[in-house]
């Protein structure tokens, strides 16, 4: 019975992946890099990547960590700090006499495996490196935060996001992270669909992960800890392992979003966009990957795109200043999001991946046989 | 020494005031079935779970195919409260977490049922197979560990085949029957591959029936697999018909051990289970 099917779910997964990448490819074509179509399908890329990465441990594992806004944090600012131009420091760091670190990845593979690929490769080591030193804190914390359960590990993670925030606007840091002034002028992937490639392939990883001994390991946690200790299960390492992993994608996905924005302000790392991602996997669906990707570029489409004009003052036509001012699409979005939950209470996608979708119907029709 | 697998010594588990287990001694042989019963709240899961390492006895060791995996002596506040014997014999602190003990070749059953529920049947039977996995996390994820992940999808499909299973193996293990779940969850144990189980009340809540299945199915995976199995059990019928020895707690306290012949006919046990007559 499987193995069709499981054919069958390869060949539309890989299709829909080929027309996706098709379409981003047009899209990147037909379209200058500036139109917010670009603009859209690249930080919905970023948003699926951390948003998978959240649904990992918050889905996957059962820990429920707001931490990601700090991971994300890390991962923005040692990619900032290793691919600005060295000729750009000085106006960047111009409070801090130019700065302490005086290389840059991009222009030192530059120098030996040509323009292109040496910038490019550049770019992907100052990701690594985010993602690595994301990782290297989660290791830190992790040792006393994950002793604790569910919410207390919630307040935990969050507070320790909201003090990284603070601590890397610190002035004495200055001449790395350059204070509470903005890091800016590093290099960016001008196409969507490097994005996309870039955040599909950690996604991949991420999915392969969950489907291996390590992944059926972390859902054994998720559902009864007594259980999976009981099965020999080691608590405190896979959860440990289930959080450095998760906060390396958080990361990467840090960098890749400091990539898109063009500047890096540590202000912009509120617990805000911890909820946001949030909202993501909650919306998607918690414990299903394709569920967070759809959720992302459903939700960063839509606050960012669609429902813009509600804040502009002209919306689907109609004008009207008066109503559709700041902050209004906001109160649109709250009531669509409260829609969704009341209407898809496990989210949309619940616990189910895309391709399950295909063998829903027989299923149905078994259980009423059955009965 | 390497006769019994199991050895309890001295153990006793206090929580508080109130002792749960107090001084238990107690010894399980290599390929023996052996029960532990006695009236509600004696004091049975208890020693149960100072065994598998969920909790760490006050006082006391055991001992594990010769080798002392468990020991403890009162600590802390507890060295005033201690209420028990064998006060000052044991100095060390030895206590591995379940997941460890179980690596040793210890698994067990739980009184209410603890599958995975979001897993299907042959999931929840292949996780428990994790702790037996070599590789690291990075070959595990890259796939290049498919021999050993294929050689545990194999064993697993084997063992579902054993105890009955693999028509189900695909539906969620909560959607299984009470008796099926059951079973279910003693092949989970079996998939972590233990010299020792541990059952905890494997025919609670189940019909006549179904509890004669399950006596056969216990005495059938114990000459399978060369197993040596310790249970805690209400069942009687159950009890008696396939243990060899069978120790009685009430209280905390051992009252009783022997064979069933010899149990039946123990007046305290008798007393125990019954009451004794205020008048008689």
């Amino acid at each position: 019975m499987t193995n069709s099917k499981q054919r069958q779910k390869l060949i539309l997964m890989a299709a829909v992946l080929v027309v996706l990448l098709a379409a981003s490819m047009a899209v990147d074509a037909a379209l200058p890099s500036y139109h917010i179509a670009i603009k859209v399908i690249k930080k919905a890329t970023v948003y699926a990547l951390v948003a998978v990465s959240m649904n990992l441990l918050n889905g996957f594992t059962g820990l429920f960590s707001l931490g990601q806004a700090g991971f994300m944090l890390l991962g923005a600012f040692s990619y900032g700090v290793l691919t600005i131009p060295v000729a750009k420091r000085p106006g960047v760091y111009q409070y801090f006499d130019g700065g302490a670190i005086q290389f840059s990845l991009p222009e030192i593979f530059s120098g030996f495996l040509g323009d292109t690929v040496g910038s490019t490769v550049g770019m992907l080591l100052a990701l690594l490196v985010g993602g690595l030193l994301a990782a290297l804190m989660a290791w830190l914390i992790g040792l006393p935060v994950l002793r604790l359960k569910s919410d207390y590990l919630a307040i935990a993670t969050l507070g320790f996001a909201e003090i990284l925030r603070a601590f890397f606007q610190w002035n004495a840091l200055g001449p790395v992270t350059n204070g509470s002034n903005l890091l800016k002028n590093y290099p960016d992937f001008t196409h969507a669909t490097s994005y996309i490639i870039l955040a599909g392939l950690l996604v991949a990883v991420i999915v392969l992960l969950i489907n291996s001994t390590y992944g059926r390991a972390f859902k054994a946690i998720r559902d009864d800890e007594v259980a999976a200790e009981a099965m020999g299960i080691n608590l405190a390492k896979h959860k440990r392992m289930a959080f450095i992993i998760s906060s390396f994608f958080a990361g990467v996905g840090g960098g890749m979003l400091a990539m898109y924005n063009g500047t890096i302000a540590a202000a912009s790392f509120k617990s805000t966009m911890t909820y946001e991602i949030l909202l993501i996997v909650v919306i998607g669906g918690i414990g299903s990957i394709s569920g967070s990707v759809i959720a992302s570029f459903l939700y960063i489409f839509s606050s960012e795109w669609l429902l813009r004009g509600l804040d502009s003052g002209k919306f689907l036509g109609i004008n009207a200043p008066g109503l559709f001012k700041n902050g209004f699409r906001m109160a649109v979005f709250s009531v669509i999001i409260m829609v969704i939950v009341l209407f898809f209470r496990r989210g949309l996608m619940g616990d189910r991946e895309l391709p399950d979708l295909l063998d829903r119907k027989p299923k149905r029709r078994k259980e009423a046989a059955g009965k | 020494m390497s006769e019994n697998i199991l050895r309890i010594e001295n153990a006793t588990m206090q929580f508080g005031g109130v002792v749960a287990v107090d001084n238990l001694n107690l010894e399980i042989n290599q390929g023996e079935i052996v029960a532990l019963i006695g009236p509600n709240g004696a004091g049975k899961t208890t020693a149960f779970n100072v065994v598998t390492g969920v909790y760490q006895p006050t006082n006391g060791a055991v001992w594990f195919c010769g080798e002392k995996i468990i020991e403890n002596h009162p600590q802390g506040k507890m060295k005033k409260l201690y209420k028990g014997q064998h006060d000052g014999e044991y100095q060390h602190v030895l206590a591995p977490t379940p997941d460890r003990i179980t690596k040793l070749g210890m698994a067990r059953t739980f009184q209410n049922i603890r599958l995975w529920k979001s897993q299907t049947v042959f999931d929840n039977v292949l996780i428990a197979k994790h702790c037996r996995t070599t590789s690291n996390v990075f070959s595990a994820t890259f796939r290049l560990n498919r021999k050993e992940e294929a050689a545990q999808r194999a064993e697993v499909e084997e063992l579902l085949e054993i105890v009955g299973l693999s028509d189900v193996r695909g539906e969620l293990a909560t959607s299984l029957p009470y008796g099926k779940q059951r079973r279910l969850e003693i092949a989970r144990a079996l998939a972590a591959e233990p010299k020792l189980l541990l059952l905890d009340e494997p025919a609670a809540g189940m019909n006549p029936q179904e509890t004669d299945e399950l006596t056969a199915f216990i005495a059938e995976i114990r000459d399978r697999f060369r197993l040596t199995v310790f249970l805690i059990e209400h069942h009687m019928n159950l009890v008696m018909d396939i243990s060899d020895r069978i120790y009685v707690l009430d209280f905390g306290e051992l009252i009783a051990q022997g064979t069933p012949a010899e149990i039946q006919n123990n007046q305290r046990v008798i007393d125990a289970y019954l009451g004794v007559a205020e008048d008689a």
